[in-house]
């Protein structure tokens, strides 16, 4: 084990900053810039458990899912930040209950 | 001893910058503690043997996606102050629904025990003696190969996709036409006036005129 404070801790840190992201969410309704923030320290919290259960057995296959992990939540930020920008463009407003355009 | 007093310094400062993240009243405050947050998450994935997806987060994440939310937040001109009413509201449905969800997770991470797989049993134990970033790159180079293409085939997905959406055709823009520059011809561009002597000259209606 050469984790410094033990599994455990990383595991408490990773479960705090996933309600805290969870909670941003909540928090944050209508900006949709802050909520894919959020999404990002859940993603975060995702990666924290992976390496530290990858620290903790010495398997490296944890590091390589949080690479997979990394490459995902880039191309989401991309692809989520592009719609951010049309839909400003088109509509002038960011606002998340605006968004019903595909009501109909 | 000292390496737990910096543990726990850098997860302090990660989940108090994650609060500000989301509580922060300007979104590009909430970016720049967004960083904060990669930065000090880094140092715990060194702290845990990681060290080059350490690095890969200080470049990918700060670099990379990090810029690119401050450059949208500065871009779109939005009053984020409009988007902050029924802040107050939402707290306490945010505050319950984290408390249960904090609730569960304490549950299952205190009661978990490990399945006691042996080491012999898993096929991606980390050599002896070699380095973090050597390891992995045995590793993906070869028993995750097909993933780690795909993974690149994500991102180039993910490239045009955000190309794709954010192009916008420039109606006045001049663009070099070259199947017009060569059906030009002389007749349709060119036209012989005869100037009298101190009459000077009355120009012919002029032809469209073609910038080429």
């Amino acid at each position: 084990m050469i984790l410094p404070a033990g599994l455990n801790a990383y595991l408490v840190v990773a479960a705090l900053l996933l309600v805290i992201g969870i909670f941003g969410i909540f928090l944050n309704r209508k900006n949709v810039i802050v909520i894919m923030m959020s999404i990002e320290l859940i993603l975060l919290a995702a990666n924290l458990n992976f390496v530290a259960f990858s620290g903790a057995l010495h398997d490296m296959a944890g590091q390589v899912f949080t690479m997979f992990v990394l490459a995902v939540a880039a191309a989401e930020a991309a692809v989520g930040l592009a719609i951010v920008v049309v839909y400003f463009r088109n509509r002038g407003s960011i606002e998340v209950e605006d968004v019903t355009l595909m009501k109909g | 001893m000292i390496s737990t007093i910096f543990f726990y310094l850098f997860s302090a400062i990660l989940l108090s910058s994650a609060c500000m993240v989301v509580a922060a009243r300007n979104p590009v405050h909430s970016v720049l503690f967004l960083i904060l947050c990669f930065l000090n998450a880094a140092a715990l994935f060194v702290m845990a043997g990681a060290e080059f997806l350490a690095m890969v987060l200080v470049i990918v994440y700060v670099g990379a996606v990090a810029v690119l939310f401050l450059f949208v937040v500065m871009m779109l001109d939005v009053d984020f102050i409009a988007l902050r009413e029924g802040f107050q509201r939402y707290m306490p449905l945010g505050l319950i629904v984290g408390l249960i969800l904090m609730a569960e997770v304490g549950l299952t991470v205190g009661g978990f025990e490990f399945a006691g797989v042996g080491h012999g049993d898993r096929a991606t134990l980390m050599p002896p003696g070699s380095t973090d970033a050597s390891a992995l790159g045995n590793l993906i180079y070869t028993h995750y190969a097909y993933v780690f293409e795909l993974s690149g085939l994500l991102l180039l997905i993910a490239m045009i996709g955000a190309i794709v959406l954010t192009l916008t055709e420039r109606t006045p823009a001049r663009r070099q036409d070259i199947s017009r520059q060569h059906a030009r011809s002389v007749p349709g561009t060119l036209t012989m006036v005869k100037a009298e002597l101190g009459a000077g000259v009355t120009l012919p209606e002029p032809c469209e005129r073609e910038i080429v």
